[in-house]
């Protein structure tokens, strides 16, 4: 057992925060929940990909640099460190291409990832439904086949980036007949401007457009842009649910990094005695995000798979992201009500963490029944 | 980079347990409460004999001269047993020896320690524990440099601790001078981490015990006539102590790497804290019975308590959290 990098994990590192204490722009960018912010993070993934930052673990025919998860974790620890922006293109990276690295064909993967890398095309997910929350299983938005392709018609709610994205990944009912629910789906990518879509941006609770409702009236789907076989979309779905609550979703850097500024603040606050056991919590707290992800990470690397496991690292980093930003919030005081600061845009972000990606009830019920072997029930 | 337990480390874990599950410590316990100490030396010395006193002495000392990943292996193991004693103390007293300067002390007392032959306490605080059977009690009287070799202390003084096994007692003052001058602080301060990692081992230990018995018993428990383990609401809590102690044990092996202030320290607080929570989830799950101290639950439910507070409580845990460097990597 051990935390020590090779050489050439530490010459890794070296090279990525010199890079960044370049390139890092020196004031924040507009939020990227708005119009104006999204396209000024396209311009920064833009700048990120052109020296093949932006997807440091990916094979480097798709604009990555083979780092391994080890290299991602260290060069996320790195980016955040440095104070660089919030990714536009998470969706893609952490969602779509695990499954199309699992599932996709290698024309997908081409055609695909390069331009995702780059923040040229920037995506957005599109699982929920009005009707369908974390049960992915009563999905009705449908795919019917027609030549060359898919007729897809329906709804999809709760869409995060869709508002200002280019392309969408969900799973539609392909087969309405199929003996049970979660059968007879199939995965699909479509275009957010072909014909037939419409996008409804959706405000969160600060009124910024953060998600969108997609209506969708007989879009056409080629062929080409179903990933894996028609009717497996349960099965590849599930892949990527689990690489979403696992190790990729959220790196531990981005908690190191908030963890170390709310130490800042509190001691540029005078380091105040009523804060003190939660600030100490949350420098804790990213430190356990951390080892426990090298943990996973390690474990991952022998061979095993994240399984459930990821449950627990779901809610773990969402319940801890709130508390982080509450204790902020509270420390900066009479300012800790302006909606104006880095704390605020991350604290109305951080609130949709035990809701999304399943939410914290239904990981907790896949803790008990699947990682400690309590029965079933009725949830 | 490779964060987890090679194989021969968690062999050794196995064969603890599995020595520890043979010798049926519960009714160790209850006799260690009573200040009965025969069944406790009986087990003692089978401890020793698995190498535990000696993992962290250095081989010229009659150690093994392993690491505190080891030890942290061990002692999450003695938790899970709830094994009675002054397990942590006699860790610490020889990392407090190993750290002088001056070998004599190390070169007489450390091979009784490693082989189990002696038992050692030390107060971090007000009080020792098992000092009525403890053969080595250190003590370093406050505001000085020394270190001394304290007077056997009477069991009339003993004084009750909310785990009835934890058995406390003021130290006499007075006794043999070991060692002094700046080298007794310097050691007194490596074997407060020490101490203090295997405290927070031991905690995760008692954690761990207390959710799988629980785990066990509303899986059998029947009310309304379903296993209780089946509502979401006692699901849900025992999912939040799942959470709490695996994300502790990772802090813990983390500290065991490290060994800097700050991360033993925040595995202390973060051991500590995931053990409470079990034992109060642990305790309204179970309901009246685990209010009893018939019942073998409330050996690990009072030990959970104890030793939140020993070795540094939460409070001053945190402070050197916070008085730690910035940057963690």
């Amino acid at each position: 057992m051990d935390l020590a990098f090779t050489e050439e994990e530490k010459a890794f590192r070296a090279e990525a925060r010199a890079w960044l204490t370049a390139h890092v722009p020196g004031s924040p960018l507009p939020s990227l929940e708005t119009a104006e912010g999204f396209a000024a993070h396209r311009t920064w993934e833009a700048e990120l990909a052109a020296e093949r930052w932006s997807v440091v673990n990916w094979p480097a025919r798709y604009g990555g640099r083979e780092t391994g998860l080890i290299g991602w974790l260290a060069f996320e620890e790195e980016y955040w460190a440095a104070g660089a922006p919030g990714r536009v293109g998470q969706n893609g990276i952490s969602l779509l291409a695990p499954t199309l690295f699992d599932h996709g064909t290698e024309e997908q993967r081409a055609r695909v990832l390069p331009p995702m890398a780059t923040g040229e095309v920037v995506w957005a997910q599109a699982w929920s439904e009005p009707e369908a929350g974390s049960d992915l299983a009563s999905l009705r938005s449908r795919a019917v086949r027609t030549d060359g392709g898919w007729r897809v018609s329906g709804q999809k709610t709760w869409s995060s980036r869709a508002a200002f994205a280019d392309r969408a990944f969900g799973l539609f009912r392909s087969d309405p007949e199929a003996s049970k629910p979660h059968q007879g789906l199939t995965y699909l990518m479509f275009d957010l401007r072909a014909p037939g879509v419409t996008v409804r941006p959706i405000g969160r609770l600060d009124g910024k457009p953060a998600f969108a409702e997609l209506f969708l009236d007989e879009v056409f789907v080629p062929d080409r842009d179903v990933i894996g076989e028609p009717g497996e979309g349960w099965r590849i779905a599930m892949s990527a649910a689990g690489n979403e609550r696992g190790l990729m979703l959220r790196s531990p850097g981005r908690f190191l990094a908030a963890a170390d500024r709310l130490r800042g603040l509190w001691r540029q606050q005078g380091s105040p005695p009523s804060a003190h056991d939660r600030v100490a919590d949350a420098v804790i707290g990213a430190r356990a995000y951390q080892l426990f992800t090298y943990a996973a990470a390690s474990r991952f690397l022998e061979g095993a798979s994240l399984g459930p496991e990821s449950s627990l690292n779901k809610v773990f980093w969402s319940e801890y992201d709130i508390a982080l930003h509450e204790t902020a919030l509270d420390l900066l005081g009479d300012e800790g009500e302006s909606a104006d600061s880095d704390w605020a845009e991350g604290y109305v972000f951080s609130l949709a963490g035990p809701i999304y990606a399943g939410t914290n009830e239904i990981q907790r019920d896949i803790v008990a029944e699947r990682l400690l072997g309590l029965p079933k029930g009725r949830r | 980079m490779r964060f987890v337990l090679d194989a021969g480390q968690r062999a050794f874990a196995d064969s603890l347990d599995a020595m520890l599950t043979a010798a049926g410590t519960p009714s160790v316990v209850r006799d260690w409460s009573r200040g009965e100490h025969a069944s406790g030396r009986t087990l003692w010395s089978r401890i020793a004999d698995a190498g535990v006193f000696a993992l962290t002495v250095p081989e010229e000392y009659g150690g093994l001269g392993a690491g505190p990943v080891e030890l942290v292996v061990a002692f999450v193991e003695l938790g899970r047993h709830a094994v009675p004693g002054p397990l942590v103390e006699t860790v610490a007293a020889a990392a407090l020896l190993t750290g002088l300067d001056d070998p004599g002390p190390a070169k007489r007392l450390l091979p009784v320690l490693a082989s189990g032959a002696s038992t050692a306490t030390l107060a971090p605080g007000p009080y020792a524990l098992d000092a009525d059977m403890a053969d080595v009690r250190l003590t370093t009287p406050p505001g000085t440099n020394d270190l001394y070799l304290a007077p056997p202390a009477g069991a009339a003084e003993v004084r009750r601790s909310l785990d009835p096994a934890r058995r406390l007692f003021p130290l006499p003052p007075g006794g043999e001078l070991l060692a002094s001058g700046p080298q007794v602080a310097v050691a007194a301060g490596h074997a407060l981490a020490r101490g203090r990692l295997a405290t927070a081992a031991q905690a995760l230990g008692v954690g761990l015990a207390l959710l799988d018995r629980t785990v066990r018993y509303v899986g059998q428990r029947s009310q309304f006539g379903v296993p209780v383990g089946s509502f979401q609401a006692v699901k849900h809590r025992l999912a939040d102590a799942k959470i709490a102690l695996e994300f502790a044990r990772a802090v813990l092996f983390g500290a065991a790497l490290t060994t800097t202030a700050a991360d033993v320290a925040a595995a202390k607080v973060t051991a500590c804290e995931a053990a409470y929570t079990t034992a109060r989830a642990a305790l309204q799950l179970h309901g009246a019975i685990g209010y009893t101290a018939e019942y073998d639950l409330s050996l690990w439910l009072t030990k959970a308590r104890a030793l939140r507070t020993a070795w540094g409580g939460p409070r001053e845990c945190r402070a050197l959290v916070l008085s730690g460097r910035d940057r963690r990597w």
